[in-house]
């Protein structure tokens, strides 16, 4: 399975002419009641919308004018065509993003590796879990699954964006491979981990497909209001007839059913399964394919963050930074010794020992080679050391207590001096790595954990926005502290164990913190299962994979930034529809009970305070903009109401002001502006 | 307006000092804790506990809890029923009353248990002193009592982490009555009856007047019924003048005393909430809501009351200041204050008639107890009904900040927004609906005594009152039909568990939550914008429930005085 991104970073145009026409022939589709009674509101509309339509036409058969009636019918009914069209839109974009998807994996061949170990090409969407396949050098990888034999340099760039292609092997915490990335080097045997239609695209296209998504605890609980709402106001629209009945005024229905249609959240009734489909496609664009929307709002809500040191904090692997020569040693004798043990070491230690060389001696580029007759020791656990034997000269370099061995062996001498140094070196948190010549210590390299790039900075951002950071390491304290002072964390939890992390998830929320973890290690997946929000990494295993509720794509543990942000703009924009379209209700008051009373009791014109021209004009001038709201707020909803990095009472005050207050009076102008629009058309 | 102004500072300055004293005490009292009348009143508490085999340290889950309190409340509604029916053949019947009639009774029995108080009949002249005495009085008590436990079991649940149960009903009914009311009763009715307030078991007198006819004045236990009437937001009158009734409220610091008892529970509880959840600016950021939306009411009686009717002017009648309708003896500041006291409580006790109050006076009211008696509001329930709307507040409050919604740590879902919105609507729907019933049956207009806007008003009140278990009236209604009778008594009874059972369905759903901590990014629940935010909500969903009805009730009526229509 390939999920590729068509177009990552960049935000699809909200009016694409081919999605614009599919949501169209959609707003008509779901005018069926059935498909309605997912939004009370909408149904309740639509049934207006056709009791008014019934009315209209018998009283035209009967001979009354109907223009008013018609028009009101009319209205209605694109009230709910607008709101259907809403939702329709932002499915027509998810699945279009899914439907891209989908088409790039179906051209894809495999090479299956039957029971009987014959191998078979087959196509892609075939597979299914525990299906193995055979992928060599410059093929494609056909599906989501986990490396059982094999190393190979993949590109992953067609599903991150990002150019360097990463190290993949068998085992450990780096074997799963994602459909749609392509071996560079190496070959690779993969056991597929995923059957046709419960892969993450199919969760995905679960997630933007209203029909089958699940409502999120926020957005049933904002819907109960909304029926508290429509139902009360449907007891105050039905009430009306009774008081004017009393009070010598005839009421009909079509004026009824538009004050109620005005009055019940139309607007919010009719965006809110869009904001929620929208939502997850955000996420989409940002790499991250969530498998929960009940967690991308819980992201809105965590106050803890557990990250795992190893690949979320720091890249993973040692870099040496310094060099410190024993007393008597030249500093070039060293870095000689050090460059020639670390030639042909390929750990990133080695390599990283070889780019400090080359920069200590001033060498850019050029290709050094180790001597032909060089023989490399490679690292084992029994030795703790890796070197070279060049002839006679036996270069190793290891930790101090397996070279301190080595020396005293060989009759040589261990200096106080470096051991001072890498007393102090481990003081500070790095790992000192003594380097020796047969039986003479030439010094000390210091080894760094580097952080990853912008690190610090996102860290600093989670907290601006209230999320602590824990970091938890099987370093020891030393090293952890002097990571977490680094990188700027809150906390950390040294010589950790496997199982701690579970523990330590297990206590926070305990202690009422909402929390999320990042993981991608196998070791990972009982924590990622207790944590309120756990993203994997889309380059961990399949264990932590399963876990998550959120995979993240790009393997970028900062990703929590982007999903806390989309999480809460999914809730802020509800939060300001429903304030906006509640306090839209005012105006629309104001415009249509002083239509229905004023001609009986003239004493109530002055509730006019619009200045309507007719009664006619400002009840329908009332219904056509409850109606147009809806499509001019639909690329809000879309787009979602965007979050502002400061306090909650600044943005709740924002909020406030534009939605609440700009709720309150826009419809003033609006109302009156259609009114003004409807007497000129002499519509009314 | 010197005077309004004055007379509210002199309320205010005597109110909240008394208020705040009454919290800490009530806060001891709720947490089990001593006080410094514990040693005089403990021994009774254990006696009851006693009596009535209830374990002090007992829990209840909410259901438990909730239906103690329905059954409670039908057993004391059925107990005086029957005193009712059965007065005639009961002792302390001075005046030989006869048992009340069959709609009356089941009226009056669902008014006093469930703490509206509102009155069909007229006290002196229908009930024995054993009726007020055995059965209106108690109820007084425990209506007041159930209000104030539910109120503390709610709060409880606030408090409480990952817990099934809020408390026991039967140990804070007993604490709210033996410690809280039954002394502030004792001590107002003292210092009542040293105003001047009846309090005798004796017949009644009959007098010669200066004009030389013959009247007969009934007499009673005035005194101690009238203190338990306003600390208990009852809001019952013994004399169907009530509070304008000289023996009610014979002086101008009996009158005072009195505003001020009726305020005094409502206001200390709201401050006691605040220290049960630890956080007492939380108290005092709702009780300023509370009286920002006490002083917007208050500011336009004071305004319409002040201005006068400009009918009454053309008349010559008065300086222009609306006196109609007003003790003398009280003025216009102290019955206006009254009237905006007693409605935004939910004790519906008056000392002034609030038919002839202006109408915009009357939306006032009217707006007080449509929202569901929360600014202060009655014993208990007015906390828990401020409650539901913080719960709806905090929900919009903290979406527009991109959380799921919390409040003290809890976080709100569906569950908590159910109830607050059966708790909001629910009385508004069901008022409406039985306003647009009568106003259409031959039954409901056959009481009108008023035509045009404010028949209609007369009779929305009427609903509003019963829905909002206030109890007071606009007297031009004639309510004691069996039509009435019945409508308000299903109403009264509907608005007062619609607003005790979501209050402990919130007060469990949240104490088996987990508390969360706050962190910079939770939204402040004690500062002005949480109190805006608050306050824009109720008027809003006040605004939103009742534009059309107030629009021809007394809206129009205020555009037709003004104009010079008919009135």
């Amino acid at each position: 399975m390939t999920r590729r991104n068509p177009d990552p970073g960049r935000r699809r145009s909200t009016f694409d002419r081919a999605l614009l026409i599919q949501a169209a022939r959609g707003s008509f589709r779901r005018l069926d009641p059935r498909k309605l009674m997912r939004s009370p509101v909408m149904l309740i509309t639509e049934g207006g919308a056709f009791l008014t339509s019934v009315l209209t036409v018998v009283g035209a058969v009967q001979g009354k004018t109907a223009s008013f009636g018609l028009q009101v019918s009319l209205w209605l009914w694109f009230t709910v065509l607008f709101a259907n069209f809403a939702e329709a839109l932002a499915e027509a974009q998810g699945s279009a993003r899914a439907a891209s998807l989908r088409r790039s994996r179906k051209d894809l061949a495999a090479r299956q590796r039957l029971a009987d170990g014959r191998i078979e090409t087959v196509s892609a969407v075939t597979l299914r879990k525990g299906d193995v396949v055979l992928v060599a050098d410059g093929e494609t990888i056909p599906s989501d699954g986990e490396i059982v034999a094999g190393t190979a340099l993949v590109d992953e760039s067609a599903i991150t964006g990002e150019s360097a292609p990463v190290v993949r092997e068998a085992g450990g915490d780096r074997s799963g491979v994602t459909g749609g990335s392509r071996v560079l080097s190496g070959q690779l045997t993969v056991r597929i981990t995923a059957d046709p239609g419960e892969t993450f695209l199919d969760h995905m296209i679960a997630m933007v497909e209203s029909a089958r998504r699940q409502m999120t605890p926020n957005e049933v609980a904002l819907q109960i209001l909304l029926v508290g709402l429509t139902v009360l106001f449907l007891v105050v629209v039905l009430c009306i007839p009774a008081m004017a009945h009393y009070m010598g005024v005839a009421t009909t229905v079509p004026v009824l059913v538009s004050l109620l249609v005005c009055l019940m959240p139309t607007t919010i009734g009719g965006l809110l399964p869009a904001i929620g489909i929208a939502g997850m496609d955000r996420l989409v664009q940002r790499n991250v394919i969530a498998l929960s929307g009940r967690a991308v709002e819980a992201a809105g809500d965590v106050d803890t963050v557990v990250l795992d040191k190893t690949g979320t904090i720091t890249l993973g692997n040692r870099m040496a930074t310094e060099f410190l020569p024993a007393p008597g040693v030249p500093r070039e004798e060293l870095v000689d010794a050090a460059l020639l043990s670390s030639l042909p070491d390929e750990t990133p230690e080695g390599r990283s020992i070889v780019l400090l060389c080359k920069s200590e001696l001033g060498i850019k580029g050029r290709d050094i080679r180790a001597p032909e007759q060089a023989v490399f020791v490679p690292f084992s656990a029994m030795t703790r050391m890796s070197g070279v034997d060049v002839g006679l000269r036996r270069v190793r370099k290891g930790a101090i207590d397996a070279m301190e061995a080595l020396v005293r062996g060989l009759g040589g001498y261990f200096p106080e001096a470096v051991k001072a140094d890498v007393e102090s070196i481990a003081r500070g948190g790095d790992t000192p790595m003594v380097v020796a010549e047969n039986a003479r210590v030439l010094g000390v390299v210091r080894l760094k954990d580097v952080l990853k790039q912008g690190i610090k900075s996102r860290l600093a951002e989670l907290r601006q926005m209230g999320i602590r950071s824990v970091m938890i390491t099987g370093d020891n304290p030393l090293t952890a502290a002097s990571i977490a002072a680094e990188a700027g964390l809150d906390d950390f939890i040294a010589e950790a164990k496997p199982d701690a992390k579970l523990g330590l998830v297990r206590k926070y929320q305990g202690d009422g913190h909402l929390v999320a973890m990042i993981g991608d290690g196998t070791n990972d997946a009982p924590a990622l299962a207790q944590a309120d929000v756990a993203v994997a990494m889309n380059a961990g295993t399949q264990a932590a994979r399963e876990a998550a509720n959120m995979i993240d794509l790009d393997s970028n543990p900062t990703k929590l930034l982007d999903i806390v942000e989309v999480g809460k703009e999914i809730l802020i924009t509800r939060g300001a529809l429903t304030t906006f379209s509640v306090a839209n209700d005012m105006a629309k008051y104001f415009a249509i009970v002083p239509a229905i009373f004023a001609a009986a009791y003239p004493e109530l014109g002055v509730l006019n305070i619009m200045r309507l021209s007719t009664p006619e004009s400002a009840i329908l001038a009332a219904v056509v903009f409850n109606a147009l709201i809806i499509p001019a707020l639909i690329p809000l909803a879309l787009r979602g109401v965007r979050l502002r990095a400061r306090s909650a009472s600044a943005i709740l005050r924002w909020n406030l002001l534009v939605y609440g207050a700009g709720g309150l009076l826009l419809p003033f102008v609006g109302i009156k502006l259609l009114d003004m629009l409807l007497a000129a058309l002499h519509l009314v | 307006m010197t005077k309004a102004v004055l007379s509210t500072i002199e309320l205010l300055v005597l109110l909240l000092p008394a208020a705040a004293l009454l919290a800490v005490y009530m806060a001891r009292v709720f947490r089990g804790e001593r006080t410094f009348l514990s040693r005089a009143l403990r021994p009774i508490e254990k006696l009851i506990y006693r009596l009535c085999r209830i374990d002090e340290g007992g829990e209840m889950s909410a259901k438990s809890y909730g239906l103690c309190v329905v059954a409670f409340t039908l057993v004391g509604c059925l107990a005086l029923f029957l005193i009712q029916m059965l007065q005639g053949i009961l002792p302390l019947n001075p005046q030989g009353l006869r048992g009340v009639r069959w709609d009356t009774a089941i009226n009056t029995a669902i008014s006093f248990g469930t703490n509206t108080n509102w009155q069909a009949y007229a006290g002196e002249t229908t009930m024995s002193v054993l009726t007020q005495m055995l059965g209106l009085a108690v109820q007084n008590f425990l209506s007041a009592a159930v209000g104030m436990a539910v109120a503390i079991a709610m709060v409880r649940g606030f408090t409480r982490r990952e817990s099934a149960t809020i408390g026991s009903f039967w140990v804070d009914l007993v604490r709210s009555v033996v410690y809280v009311l039954l002394p502030l009763a004792l001590v107002l009715s003292v210092v009542l009856v040293s105003q001047g307030v009846v309090q005798t078991l004796r017949a009644p007198v009959e007098v010669r007047t200066i004009e030389g006819a013959t009247q007969v004045i009934p007499m009673g236990p005035v005194a101690s019924q009238e203190a338990i009437k306003e600390l208990g937001t009852n809001g019952g009158g013994y004399y169907n003048a009530n509070s304008a009734h000289p023996f009610e409220n014979p002086s101008g610091l009996s009158n005072l005393l009195e505003n001020l008892a009726l305020l005094l529970v409502p206001t200390a509880l709201v401050l006691t909430f605040g220290s049960l959840v630890g956080n007492r600016r939380q108290g005092r950021a709702l009780l300023a809501a509370m009286l920002v939306l006490f002083a917007l009411g208050l500011g336009l009686s004071f305004w319409a009351e002040l201005s006068g009717s400009p009918r009454l002017s053309e008349a010559g009648v008065a300086s222009g200041e609306n006196l109609e309708g007003k003790e003398m003896r009280i003025g216009i500041p102290a019955s206006v204050l009254w009237a905006q006291s007693t409605t935004a409580t939910s004790t519906g006790a008056v000392n002034s008639s609030h038919d002839s109050a202006l109408p915009l006076s009357g939306l006032a009211q009217l707006f007080n107890m449509g929202i569901g008696e929360v600014v202060l509001g009655g014993a208990g329930v007015g906390l828990v009904g401020m409650l539901f709307y913080v719960v709806l507040a905090m929900f919009i409050a903290g979406l527009m900040i991109g959380r799921t919604p919390e409040f003290l740590g809890k976080k709100l879902g569906a569950r908590e927004m159910v109830m607050a919105v059966v708790g909001i609507l629910l009385p508004p729907v069901l008022l409406l609906g039985g306003s647009a019933i009568a106003l259409v049956v031959p039954a409901g207009l056959a009481g009108l005594g008023n035509p045009s806007a404010h028949g209609l008003s007369e009779i929305l009140y009427a609903y509003t009152s019963a829905a909002a278990n206030n109890g007071s009236a606009m007297a031009g209604l004639s309510v004691d039909t069996p039509f009435y009778n019945l409508t308000l008594g299903l109403v009264m009874l509907i608005g007062r568990f619609a607003t005790l059972l979501p209050g402990l369905a919130i007060g469990a759903a949240v104490a088996r939550k987990k508390t969360v901590p706050s962190s910079i990014a939770t939204f402040p629940t004690t500062g002005p914008l949480f109190v805006v935010v608050l306050v824009g909500v109720i008027l809003l969903v006040g605004a939103l429930t009742y534009f059309p009805a107030f629009s021809l009730g007394p809206i129009l009526e205020h555009l037709l005085l003004q104009a010079g229509g008919a009135a």
